[in-house]
């Protein structure tokens, strides 16, 4: 028998608003989130503009040990699996802690405190040898995170199989995509999955400073995220963090939990080519669209909507263009295609499972939300890019993909139920 | 025509005629349908390449050293499994140096004695039939160290253009991926000493869903000084002074790990792939995987009541490993345990084991006691061991464990190794904070 | 002010190096001021890199958009004499 997987609960930390519904009123507003960077001074870096989240751990209800211990990124995490099963109507106690398992994502993980830490330790960089004296003791799981899931799994009680998966970019999507594989194989009925990532610090926006993908748009943020517009120059940094629960279609269908949408098809693929480049011909991407929507049983057609990755750097929206065209042929053009980055920006390892809540909500609501400062042309990208404003339109199937470095390229299907019955 | 048809029709190597396993579609896929390992590449502190590992641990030779890295004067321990015969620009093109960290050197030279060793040549296979899931507990940290000194000693603008991909979690699966034309479903996993059990599962998994190949397992190292303290915050290291007794798994004087540097890379296949491409040898079979996750810990605070009186996850892991492979106790022929070597860590896994298949019924073994414990390299190279214990009908010892407390009632292998028929292994692993994996090996013909 | 300092083929050879490691692809004893950076075995990463260095030893700005445009060594030498040329 075949056993299907659906959404039944969101939880989301993103610039602009916290929770589903101020998130939804962000990006159909079409407001953008990126401000000049506040969590510390900017100005040596030529990227000095970030999405930042007004996120207060003792708003959220964090305790003071819980603060202490966790990275920023843990935080966002625990808030939000703590908001899905709320959302869900799940009854954690009355599950087997056994069928229960989590799914977390992040690309760059416990970096906020790496580099706090680091700055205790070393003399603020003075020293190579490191001041024992001054040793935190979470400083080895911020080296070897895997403490992120692991507090999730204590926040739902999860004593089935915990993983943290780890793909760069397309961590969001991919968590996702575990927790599913995971349901269907039977390992586990119920999966809290999702992403998290906070690394709007000084070592990461460095390190992207370095290879010029962040836009030096400092003088004007709120229109520096400009995805498929013909003067993109670079992605804007992000944090945030979404999770969800997934659950196995019949036991969710026999308690009536509000179902947001069913997850019928996932695919990966790597582009073998290199750590941070996109050959412009979208190929891996299109192949794993082509084996998502395969497994989805879902014609081309069926897709009424493309939530892109559109990280509004040259090469990656070309690149996804063609992917799309590629994939979907002539129906590429026929179908509205936005990337929520443009008002969210990107979020490095939780942007896919951001850019999952955007693809439920556009769903919920029939609405497509808006690529934000799309103002100019690109003939190399030349589809229905929905600009500034939120569209109306029947939202049924759901394509969503994401591109990252180390050359992944996923992609994900998720359907109405009412489209797949 | 399903999806793995239609990359075969576009598809871009010249693909072996393969009987597919029922598509990636939506249904749950056949649980019993064999993995096979066919290339095994190690990089370990007491032997560089499966053979010279393999020779090292049956004569007992120890990789743990006082760490020459740096300057380790001002730490309470000094002693860790360090490779040290490895130079990377004998192995790697030198471009890929200035881009690496040494823990992703070590992977790509062991992924590239892997694949010679399973005697795959990747660029005459269909590019999306081969997959890469590695796992990976603590990133390209020698690297970032670096990076970050350069930051904050210098200014942003000397920060490397390796740094955004050097330091990430996902480094060794890309790397491994470029360097072999592999574009298959991948990824990566973070467990700590778990994770690497998770690869090879998920390996498993991807094969089993349809692709013929996947390269897996873990690397990890650590081994600068802001590496070095972080190991040591975590309060489980040895801070003894002689290297043969400074990690004694099981050992009533067990007084914490050395950590180790290194890891183990395995070609995975379908059975009919490999004997289609002409594979003339096969280690074993990955037949059985499982994860479990502990009860949360006293005092945190999740969204339940505390559940007092919970059991730990390892024994129901391996108790799952073992159902998926269709197997009982009494067919384990020998248990390649975590062997945290931490006094209660030990005694509960000790228990676990007790208590599965009695007191004293199956042999123990924790060979990880000669090299440290190796992060998300440990769970393959454990594998890697169990697989040459059944190739070679010999199973390693402990380190120099000796004395075990008579209440684990476990028969730990010691003083040397126990020539013994092993048909089937299973392999243990913890990660800090509750993961359980277990994976089962047993023996296979081509 | 004079900058009197000339980039020749060896020195870029030797600022690549460095920073993309040495390539197997660039042929020994050959005029290679015409190849392509592809070809010399040096991707986009390793002429950033090169730039940064090339704006600490020689003092000339490389911009980000002409980053892209340098294809093959004279690319490159070109800009940093010429504009030591205009400098003087």
């Amino acid at each position: 028998m075949t056993r299907r997987v659906v959404i039944t609960g969101i939880g989301i930390r993103a610039p602009g608003g916290k929770g589903a519904k101020e998130f939804w009123s962000t990006l159909t507003s079409g407001r953008t989130a990126t401000r000049r960077i506040t969590f510390f001074d900017p100005s040596p870096y030529r990227s000095q503009v970030a999405a930042e989240a007004d996120f207060d751990p003792v708003i959220e209800g964090l305790t003071a040990p819980e603060t202490d211990r966790m990275d920023r990124a843990t935080q966002f995490a625990v808030v939000c699996a703590r908001e899905a099963v709320r959302d869900s109507g799940l009854e954690l106690g009355g599950l087997d802690p056994y069928r229960v398992g989590v799914g977390l994502g992040s690309a760059v993980a416990a970096a906020t405190s790496l580099e706090r830490e680091y700055l205790a330790l070393s003399g603020r960089g003075r020293d190579w040898e490191m001041d024992p004296a001054r040793l935190s003791p979470h400083m080895f799981d911020y080296m070897a995170p895997s403490v992120m899931a692991a507090e999730v799994a204590w926040t739902v009680g999860a004593e089935g199989p915990v993983a943290m998966v780890s793909n760069g970019c397309t961590s969001g999507l991919d968590s996702v995509g575990h927790a599913v594989q995971l349901i269907r194989e039977g390992s586990a009925d119920v999966m809290v999955a999702g992403a998290c990532d906070t690394p709007i610090t000084p070592i990461v926006v460095a390190c992207f400073d370095a290879i010029k993908a962040t836009t030096p748009r400092n003088d004007a943020p709120e229109q520096a995220s400009r995805p498929f517009d013909g003067s993109r120059n670079g992605f804007v940094l992000a944090e945030g963090a979404a999770m969800f629960v997934l659950e196995e279609y019949d036991s969710a269908r026999r308690r009536d939990a509000h179902i947001y949408a069913e997850v019928t098809g996932y695919a990966t693929r790597s582009n073998a080519f290199h750590m941070t480049g996109l050959k412009p011909d979208g190929r891996e991407m299109a192949e794993a669209i082509r084996v998502a929507l395969d497994e989805s049983r879902a014609d081309v057609t069926a897709v009424d909507y493309i939530n892109a990755h559109g990280s509004g750097t040259k090469q990656n929206d070309r690149h996804e263009t063609a992917a799309f065209k590629r994939s979907l042929g002539q129906h590429a053009y026929e179908t509205p295609v936005s990337s929520i980055k443009s008002m969210v920006g990107h979020s490095l390892g939780a942007i896919g499972s951001v850019e999952i809540a955007a693809s439920l909500l556009a769903i919920e609501h029939n609405v497509v939300p808006p690529t934000a400062n799309l103002h100019t042309g690109d003939p190399e990208c030349d589809l229905d890019y929905v600009p500034l404003t939120a569209r109306e339109h029947r939202v049924n199937t759901v394509l969503t993909v994401g591109s990252g470095f180390g050359g992944f390229q996923s992609a994900m299907v998720l359907r109405s139920l009412q489209e797949v019955s | 025509m399903s999806a793995v048809g239609a990359a075969r029709a576009a598809g871009t190597g010249h693909a072996p005629t393969v009987a597919r396993v029922p598509g990636p579609g939506a249904g749950p896929y056949p649980g019993t349908r064999p993995v096979y390992v066919t290339g095994i590449g190690v990089a370990a502190p007491n032997g560089l390449g499966l053979e010279h590992y393999w020779e090292a641990v049956l004569a007992g030779r120890s990789g743990v050293v006082p760490i020459t890295r740096f300057d380790t004067s001002r730490y309470p321990a000094r002693l860790a499994g360090q490779i040290e015969d490895f130079d990377a620009s004998e192995h790697l093109p030198s471009r890929l140096l200035p881009q690496t960290d040494v823990s992703t050197r070590l992977a790509l030279a062991a992924a590239d004695w892997a694949i010679a060793d399973a005697g795959v040549d990747p660029s005459t296979t269909a590019d999306y039939d081969m997959g890469v899931v590695t796992s990976n507990g603590c990133g390209g940290f020698e690297f970032t160290h670096r990076e970050f000194k350069k930051l904050w000693s210098v200014g942003p603008q000397a920060v490397s253009v390796y740094e955004s991909f050097a330091w990430f979690y996902a480094v060794n699966t890309g790397q491994i991926s470029i360097r072999n034309g592999m574009r298959g479903p991948s990824s990566a996993l973070v467990a700590e000493q778990a994770g690497g059990l998770d690869a090879l599962g998920h390996a498993q998994r991807t094969v089993r869903r349809g692709t013929p190949l996947v390269v897996t397992g873990g690397v990890d190292s650590a081994f600068d000084p802001w590496g070095w303290v972080s190991h040591l915050s975590s309060g489980r290291i040895s801070h003894a002074t002689d290297p043969e007794h400074a990690y004694l798994p099981f050992d009533a004087a067990a007084r914490g790990y050395v950590p180790g540097e290194g890891g183990a890379i395995l070609v995975v296949e379908d059975p009919a792939a490999a004997r289609a491409r002409g594979a003339s040898r096969v280690y074993g079979e990955i037949a059985g995987y499982a994860s479990t996750f502990d009860p949360a810990p006293e005092g945190v605070r999740g969204e339940l009541p505390a559940r007092p009186g919970r059991p730990p996850g390892l024994r129901r892991a391996a108790e799952q490993a073992l159902a998926q492979a269709g197997l009982a106790p009494q067919d384990v022929d020998v248990v390649f345990a975590d062997a945290a070597g931490v006094r209660d860590l030990d005694r509960a896994e000790a228990t676990a084991i007790r208590e599965l298949f009695g007191a004293h019924r199956v042999p123990v073994t924790a060979p990880k006691a000669l090299i440290g414990r190796l992060y998300a390299g440990g769970g393959p190279l454990d594998v890697a061991t169990a697989l040459l214990a059944i190739r070679d009908g010999v199973i390693p010892a402990s380190g120099a464990s000796a004395d075990v407390p008579a209440d684990y009632g476990i028969d730990l292998v010691t003083k040397g190794p126990r020539e013994a028929r092993v048909a089937c292994a299973l392999v243990l692993a913890r990660g800090r904070w509750g993961f359980n994996s277990a994976v089962v090996v047993r023996e296979a013909t081509i | 002010m004079t900058n009197a300092i000339t980039m020749t083929l060896d020195d870029l050879h030797r600022i690549l190096a460095a920073c993309g490691g040495a390539s197997e692809d660039w042929p020994a004893g050959k005029d290679v001021h015409d190849h392509p950076f592809e070809e010399l075995g040096y991707d986009s990463l390793a002429l950033m890199e090169a730039a940064a260095h090339i704006e600490n030893e020689y003092g000339v700005q490389v911009p980000d958009e002409v980053i892209p445009q340098l294809t093959c060594p004279r690319d490159v030498l070109d800009l940093v004499n010429g504009s030591a040329a205009r400098t003087a």
